[in-house]
């Protein structure tokens, strides 16, 4: 264990300065931080499962995610799960301890944890922060989502709960709407164009087409973007992500019990959590999102890795204009530049930055519960060269998960242990 | 004004004195007694300082359009009716910023910038709902 400076004002900071230290004390490993690994992975395919329940789900993600880690399921000391609003959706709570019983886990804690579409995100952390911490050696994170039973007006007034209510509902604003507000301001403030943003949908259809567990399987082109039904003008139907159901898992461990129990470990090397603004009404710009970008600075910083180190991404595309802003926060391309990278090809699984090689959200689909944990699994495969969209040689991956309306950001960064 | 099918807004403590205001067709704004801060939508505290101590400032009820959209898609009741409308963040001379509609334009005048004036609807006997229309040049 390193010494760490306490400084002699620690009681006189304010919360920003104690928050800013902290990040400071466990980006240096001063608190003894273990390394951390993920040891085996597990999915369901993402599609709309109606005949299915959730728990069915996230138990099918869950057993594959142990058998995969290929470790005796006693072993497993808490469960975390990620999901947003199974109580409204499918009118089921206490989910975590559904899955755990149905998992056959024993009496081990089992927690859900919530923070709109960043709810995956937040379980793969708070099983990396439990093991870091010495707390538990092996954590299974499960997310999990079932929406595809409800109307899409249901789905649409639920998703739309995850913003402020107070005062945006009134007035009708919807996710599309609220995406489609962004949209228009980045076009004036950066002039990204119409093609730009549907090169987004084209290289995300593009990639879900050959993924087995994507939702969405057919190619699109720009025209096909540009001229679908408007949703939100400037936003069209194809620069949506679909209404998906699916469940997602993985089984995390020290990393020194990794290397022992698992031919290709993946190690989490830097993970980041912060709120942004909670309600549109506290936005400052509709250009950036503040949650991302202090997520990201957490993980490059507990990383000690720069955007430029990074070889593949997967990120959160609700809409087309999300993942150009998600790549300018997360400090990949310039602010502006986002929009041309992609229609340039950069961001192609043969470009120079891969973003989105599973299909993001827009193709795999977006179960919001368990798309933190999606973008995981596939940075899991590609870093262990076993993705349908293989990436040439990747050693650092970055997943960036986004919640509500900027309220909650996750990024984690991974790299290979092998 | 029966019939009025979209959410009607929670009026608290908090937030009587703007509803009041709104219903005699007048905006009004908090303002910080401490640090100056405006703030919109009406809370306890201030968000920038904390401080309870507030006072109520009328608004000009002027300012421009910051970005929009126009929403075409919204099977809520009572937005559906009214498809296809245009959500915008105006941006108050006063410096603070509102989510609203604008009303009584059609939807591909909407620009960034535009300047909009707030207008009034009485949606029950309780409640009138600032939107904007444009402003006359």
């Amino acid at each position: 264990m390193k010494n760490g400076a306490i400084p002699d004002n620690i009681n006189q900071l304010n919360a920003e300065e104690r928050i800013e230290f902290l990040f400071n004390f466990l980006a240096l490993e001063v608190l003894d931080m273990r390394d951390v690994s993920i040891i085996g992975v597990g999915t369901t395919p993402f599609s709309k499962h109606k005949e299915r329940g959730i728990a069915d789900l996230s138990l099918e993600a869950g057993r594959k995610a142990i058998e995969d880690a290929g470790i005796d399921k006693s072993k497993i000391e808490a469960l975390y799960l990620g999901n947003y609003a199974a109580e409204a959706l499918v009118g089921q709570g206490s989910l975590a301890a559904i899955t755990g019983r149905n998992l056959g886990l024993g009496q081990i804690p089992c927690t859900r944890t919530e923070g709109a579409c960043a709810s995956a995100g937040i379980a793969l952390r708070e099983s990396f922060l439990t093991i870091a911490a010495g707390i538990y050696d092996v954590v299974i994170a499960v997310g999990a989502e079932q929406m595809s039973t409800c109307s899409t007006g249901v789905v649409t007034s639920v998703l739309a709960g995850a913003g402020d209510t107070t005062m945006d509902n009134i007035y009708g604003l919807t996710f599309p709407g609220f995406f489609g507000l962004v949209l228009r301001k980045h076009m004036e403030e950066f002039g990204t164009t119409r093609d730009q943003v549907s090169c987004v949908s084209v290289k995300n259809h593009h990639n879900g087409a050959t993924n087995p567990i994507a939702y969405l399987k057919d190619e699109i082109t720009v025209e096909g973007v540009n001229e679908s039904r408007f949703i939100a003008d400037p936003l069209t139907l194809y620069d949506c992500c679909p209404i998906t159901d699916g469940a997602v898992a993985m089984v995390l461990c020290p990393s020194d019990m990794a290397r022992d129990l698992c031919k290709k470990p993946v190690k989490v090397v830097g993970s980041g959590h912060a709120i942004g603004t909670t309600s549109i009404l506290q936005m400052e710009s509709f250009t950036t999102f503040p949650a991302t970008l202090k997520a990201a600075e957490m993980a490059y910083q507990m990383a000690g890795v720069k955007p430029e180190d990074i070889d593949v991404v997967e990120l959160h595309d609700c809409f087309t204009i999300a993942e150009i802003v998600d790549s300018e926060d997360l400090g990949l391309f310039e602010k502006g530049e986002g929009g041309p990278a992609v229609e340039s090809g950069r961001t192609a699984v043969d470009g120079e930055l891969p973003i989105n090689p599973s299909g993001g959200l827009i193709s795999r689909g977006h179960p919001v519960g368990a798309t933190g944990l999606a973008q995981v699994y596939e940075l899991v495969l590609q870093l262990k060269g076993e993705a349908a969209n293989q990436v040439k040689n990747p050693e650092l991956g970055l997943a960036h998960n986004l919640g509500g309306s900027g309220a909650v950001s996750t990024v984690h960064i991974l790299s290979k242990d092998f | 004004m029966s019939g009025y099918q979209k959410p009607i807004p929670q009026i608290d403590e908090e937030s009587k004195p703007f509803w009041e205001a709104c219903k005699r067709h007048e905006l009004y704004m908090q303002k910080c007694r401490d640090c100056g801060t405006l703030r919109y939508y009406p809370r306890a505290l201030c968000g920038n300082c904390l401080s309870s101590d507030t006072e109520w400032v009328k608004c000009s009820g002027r300012g421009e359009i910051y970005t929009f959209t126009v929403t075409y898609q919204n099977r809520g009741a009572g937005f559906r009716d009214e498809l296809p409308y245009v959500l915008a963040y105006i941006e108050l001379e006063e410096g603070v910023r509102m989510m609203s509609n604008v009303v009584e334009c059609e939807p591909e005048k909407v620009s960034i910038g535009m300047p909009v004036e707030v207008v009034f609807e009485d949606i029950n006997d309780e409640i009138a709902l600032p939107r904007f229309k444009p402003l006359p040049e």
